[in-house]
């Protein structure tokens, strides 16, 4: 701790930072531009100007940049000071000189950053009276609306996207009053990381284009805190509503998740919400009716008996657990085709049962030595591969204390680095968008990869499992990594699911053990593919060709299908045989190829319209919590479930009664929610204590949010903003009547502008808003200390963490080496960020940057098959259909290894690796698969 | 297409660095030197010679102003228009080009022979009103001495 002296009262700050930082975190608003406190300080703005004296006696001072001086013991500042204040006065009113002050029209009216430092610095009145300069902006692609106009020269942009990003196609041209940010041409941007430029610029040059095409004033926006289901990271996100529609996505500031940041795929995904491909209505017999009539109709079919369900891993605990209630335990079927089951299974037993804690984003971003293994993160969980980029500066960061450069001097640090990386060593059997950052890239097959991890984890420890005929430089390669890491502090080890290798997934923790078991703190990171992959697995249950068997068995007469389209998980005959029972009941939001074939549909929530708790990559429960009522029928999976729960137990007690003590079959197992009343059943709450009853393992997911009883001086947390207008204007088009505003007995959030303004825990954040400070650079208020964690600590709970004592056997077999096929190609899935994913390509904006299916080549067996890039090929997997394909030569991608995209229309099932035949058709237009 | 030429020029420059990004301004003046200016294909092909994107070497490309990335005429003047010139009679050599050879500050004539630019200083305050033809500098100007030069060129 430093004491200084703010207008001579002493405070006590934490060492290290600069004085912005500490002044912020003592409450006093001093303004600031290009200071951010993930990205640091380079002094550009001059905005934050404070006198500085050199002791008591001084009465003169000098203007200093508090955001370049280090907050040190005995420092006497000013921020009061009218010379200080006059300062900053004229760098505003400087820079304002050439703002178009069209604050009317701009998007970021109402959360601009340069609204409110133009108020707080007391610049009211315009004196520049000439000619203001002019830009013509650019077409930077679905995502970002570029207005240069509006620039005010902080650098914000360029740091992030470069520096943070690693993005190369964005940069500043030009000098002084000319200075422009943007591309060498227009385009889209290319980096996945690049929505987080509408919230790091601190006005509106860089606004968000989709919440432009259905814009609403921010402070109109209903909101509610929210976590994303587009991959498996869990990033915390407040997406705001109004009219019915969701509106946007921003970022809810999470310490250990994802810092102040958001990746593309889950900023601008959240289009499906508003898809006319919505399931609205309940349908039975492709007739719509009303809920109660389908509620009866499922309730009788369950009641049938022969009834089995099939979750998901894109829907919530606690949906998953409704439905495993309903039909009980040993009727529940995860959703997962085996394979995929098996993975997140392995993945769990790794993160329980073994000694390498689970690191958190947060965590991989203060790894030292980095070692990835056979997963492209930029495609399957963008935002770790921001966490990594910082990773690799750990250790370079040595270079410029040793230089008494303190952290927060960016330019200086990064000057005094130079290209310094630290160690991070990539396997990959493709090009991935982290080369450019690793030590030593490896481009291997998957299991040469695993092989590798293998060879690593033996040098790390002697008595980890042997790998046999290693090529010798292999093993040296081996050895040095394995030296490399163990001289690390904090070394972290990346692997995923994506590849479909379990033994990859295995030589990760084989390193990661070793490391532990060789006393050093080595933590795991390992992705899934969707967003509650880690709850699906917890919550267990048998696979898709399980569910399949018992259908064909006649064990299953009705299937009840929870958000889980299976014509994108398994292939056609496991399919075919569950859909093809007499009852299929499907819940759904999306109107897809599984709804298409049910007898019943009930239209299921979004996230944005119910409540419940992800289980993320690191086991942490996190709650998503309503944001508004949605048009139609629609509820929550977990309540039509528990209704159907509630109305099949009416019926038994009723036939119980009926049938005079008489013994009625029945599957319907006899474990229930123990609940009396229908409208309790109903309470979110409950489900969540019923679910934590059946599996005490659960039991963190309580604290992963407070409840609905929560309050804070007796009031709810309010969704609304104090200044929401037009309440009975909104829905003025079809009635004049003021709505009711809903209830919500669920959560301890309110509809309303009315409920406890002030800062309240982080799991129910609904907005960043505080006196003064009206745009998301109000988290600083909303932190213990600045860039820190939230107040009352991170939201969330981790299900289960490792103590680091425990022992857990090596994975003791490391796969044979990876062996060609004449003729053959190892075909491997190759995840895009766009595209990939299920919901997200909904949106137009995700749709647009897709790809289009292709079947990837090494340019060794594009050659050996004629095919040049574009050429229709056709692809054949063991015996399946074929497949036509536009090839596209992958100059990096590991010969006798192809690549199809994963999750792509009809490729969505198919189960990879596998091996598969290709041929050339020549470069016939058109009939493209 | 760079030319093999331009090509084996930016190398004996890329070698000078340690990162071949740090050879930008050095490739753009290579390119310029042949061609005169730097155009966009031009542009994006030393970029790619460089391993660099186009959007990176033209952030370098813009923040020197003598890396033309417009045409220039055939002959490219640099009018140095700070105090002592001023002092010394530089309004009166921009008036005189402008009447006499029809070309203002930051304008190519028609012909394209001449392109007229200014200049923050030429290190030639001694011999005021000075200015830079083509690399060669002119001092101590009148506009009888700027006719007689600007005679000469082609």
């Amino acid at each position: 701790m430093a004491k200084i002296y703010i207008e001579n009262i002493p405070y006590e700050v934490a060492d290290g930072q600069n004085l912005l930082q500490a002044c912020l975190t003592l409450g006093f608003d001093l303004p600031y531009f290009c200071w951010h406190p993930a990205m640091h300080a380079v002094g550009a703005c001059r905005q934050c100007a404070v006198k500085q004296f050199k002791d008591e006696a001084d009465t003169k001072g000098r203007i200093v940049m508090s955001c370049m001086t280090l907050a040190e013991e005995g420092i006497r500042i000013s921020i009061d000071d009218p010379e200080a204040r006059a300062f900053r006065a004229g760098v505003i009113e400087l820079l304002m000189t050439n703002h178009p002050h069209d604050c009317p029209v701009c998007d970021e009216g109402g959360e601009c950053h340069l609204q409110d430092m133009t108020v707080m610095t007391g610049h009211a009145y315009r004196r520049y009276r000439f000619t203001k300069r002019t830009h013509r902006s650019q077409n930077l692609g679905p995502f970002v609306q570029h207005e240069m106009n509006r620039c005010i020269a902080c650098y914000r942009c360029v740091r992030f996207y470069q520096d943070a990003a690693g993005g190369r196609d964005l940069d500043v041209f030009q000098w002084h009053n000319h200075v422009y940010f943007g591309r060498a041409n227009d385009g889209p941007l290319e980096n996945e990381l690049s929505g987080n430029l509408v919230e790091i610029c601190p006005t509106g040059v860089f606004t968000d284009k989709t919440f432009k095409r259905h814009y609403a004033r921010p402070w109109d926006l209903q909101t509610a805190p929210s976590v994303c289901g587009h991959c498996s990271l869990g990033c915390n996100t407040i997406p705001g509503e109004r009219g019915g529609r969701l509106r946007r996505i921003r970022t809810r500031f999470h310490g250990e998740v994802n810092g102040y940041f958001l990746c593309d795929r889950g900023r601008f995904g959240y289009e499906f919400v508003n898809s006319a491909r919505r399931v609205r209505w309940a349908r039975v017999k492709q007739k719509e009716v009303p809920a109660a009539e389908a509620v009866a109709h499922v309730a009788a079919l369950a009641g049938g008996g022969r009834v089995i369900g099939i979750g998901s891993p894109r829907a919530s605990l606690e949906s998953n657990f409704a439905l495993r209630a309903l039909v009980g335990a040993e009727c529940f079927y995860s959703g997962l085709a085996a394979k995929e089951q098996a993975l997140a299974a392995l993945v769990l037993e790794i993160l329980r049962e073994g000694p390498a804690r689970a690191a958190s984003l947060h965590e991989a971003a203060c790894a030292d030595a980095v070692l990835l293994l056979g997963e492209d993160v930029t495609q399957t969980a963008p935002l770790l591969a921001a966490s990594l980029r910082q990773a690799v500066l750990t250790q370079p960061i040595e270079i410029a204390t040793k230089l008494n450069i303190h952290r927060f001097h960016d330019a200086a640090v990064r000057e005094a680095l130079q290209k310094e990386k630290g160690p991070f060593f990539v396997a990959t059997a493709d090009a991935t968008k982290l080369d450019d950052i690793a030590t030593t890239v490896f481009r291997e097959a998957p299991e040469e990869v695993a092989r590798l991890g293998f060879a690593i984890a033996r040098g790390v420890q002697g008595d980890a499992p042997p790998v046999v005929d290693l090529p010798p430089e292999r093993r040296q390669a081996a050895g040095l990594i394995a030296e490399t890491l163990r001289n690390a502090q904090r070394p972290l080890v990346v692997a995923g699911v994506a590849g479909g290798s379990a033994e990859v997934i295995q030589a990760a923790a084989n390193v990661a053990w070793a490391l532990c078991a060789a006393g050093v703190p080595a933590k795991l990171l390992l992705v899934l593919p969707e967003c509650n992959s880690l709850g699906a697995a917890l919550l267990g249950g048998g696979d898709l060709e399980a569910a399949a068997q018992a259908v064909r068995s006649g064990a299953a007469e009705t299937v009840i299908v929870l958000e889980n389209d299976l014509t994108r998980r398994a292939g056609t005959e496991t399919v075919e045989a569950i859909l093809s029972a007499p009852h299929v009941v499907v819940l759904d939001a999306i109107e897809n190829a599984t709804t298409a074939r049910a007898e019943v549909v009930l239209p299921a929530a979004t996230f944005a319209e119910t409540n419940g708790t992800l289980v993320n990559n690191e086991g942490r429960a996190q709650r998503f919590f309503q944001v508004f009522e949605p048009e139609g029928e629609v509820r929550g999976s977990w309540r039509w479930l528990g209704e159907i729960e509630q109305k099949l137990k009416i019926k038994n007690e009723k036939l119980k009664i009926d049938s005079d003590g008489e013994e009625k079959r029945s599957s319907v197992p006899q474990q229930s929610w123990g609940l009396q009343r229908q409208e309790e059943a109903e309470r979110f709450d409950e489900v969540v204590a019923a679910m934590v009853r059946a599996m005490p393992e659960l039991a963190g997911v309580v604290e992963a949010a407070p409840g609905a009883g929560f309050r804070v001086a007796g009031e709810k947390i309010p969704r609304q903003a104090q200044r929401q207008s037009g309440r009975t204007a909104v829905p003025g088009e079809a009635s004049a009547e003021e709505r009711s505003v809903p209830a919500d007995a669920d959560t301890a959030l309110a509809f309303s502008m009315e409920g406890y303004a002030g800062i309240p825990p982080a799991a129910l954040v609904a907005r960043y808003r505080r006196p003064g400070w009206n745009s998301n650079q109000a988290i600083n208020k909303y932190q213990q200390e600045v860039g820190g964690p939230p107040r009352g600590g991170d939201a969330g709970k981790r299900l289960f963490d490792a103590a680091g004592l425990r022992e857990k056997p090596y994975f003791s077999t490391a796969p044979a080496a990876f062996v060609r096929r004449a003729g053959e190609l190892w075909v491997t899935a190759a995840w895009h960020v766009f595209g990939s994913e299920e919901l997200s390509v909904l949106s137009p904006g995700v749709a647009e940057l897709s790809p289009e299916p292709y079947l990837g080549l090494s340019p060794e067996d594009a050659a050996a098959l004629g095919a040049k890039d574009g050429d229709l090929v056709e692809l054949r997997i063991a015996g399946g259909p074929a497949h036509r394909l536009r090839a596209r030569v992958r100059p990096a991608l590991v010969a006798g290894v192809a690549t199809l995209p994963a999750g792509l229309g009809e490729l969505a099932a198919m189960e990879l690796p596998a091996w598969g035949k290709a041929v050339t058709i020549g470069r016939t237009e058109g009939g493209a698969a | 297409m760079l030319t093999e030429q331009e090509r084996a020029e930016i190398e004996v420059h890329a070698a000078c660095y340690l990162h071949r990004r740090a050879a930008g301004p050095e490739a753009l003046k290579v390119v310029q030197a042949h061609r005169g200016w730097v155009s966009d294909e031009a542009l994006a092909d030393v970029a790619e010679a460089l391993g660099v994107t186009a959007t990176e070497l033209e952030s370098l490309a813009t923040a020197y102003t003598m890396i033309f990335r417009r045409p220039v005429g055939r002959h490219v003047i640099l009018l140095c228009d700070s105090v002592s010139c001023w002092v010394m009679g530089y309004e009166r050599l921009v008036e005189h080009l402008r009447s006499r050879w029809g070309v203002a500050l930051g304008e190519t004539t028609a012909d394209e022979r001449l392109t007229l630019l200014p200049a923050a200083c030429l290190g030639a305050c001694d011999r005021a009103p000075a200015l830079m033809i083509d690399g060669v500098l002119y001092g101590d100007l009148t506009v009888e001495k700027l006719d007689r030069i600007l005679e000469g060129l082609k």
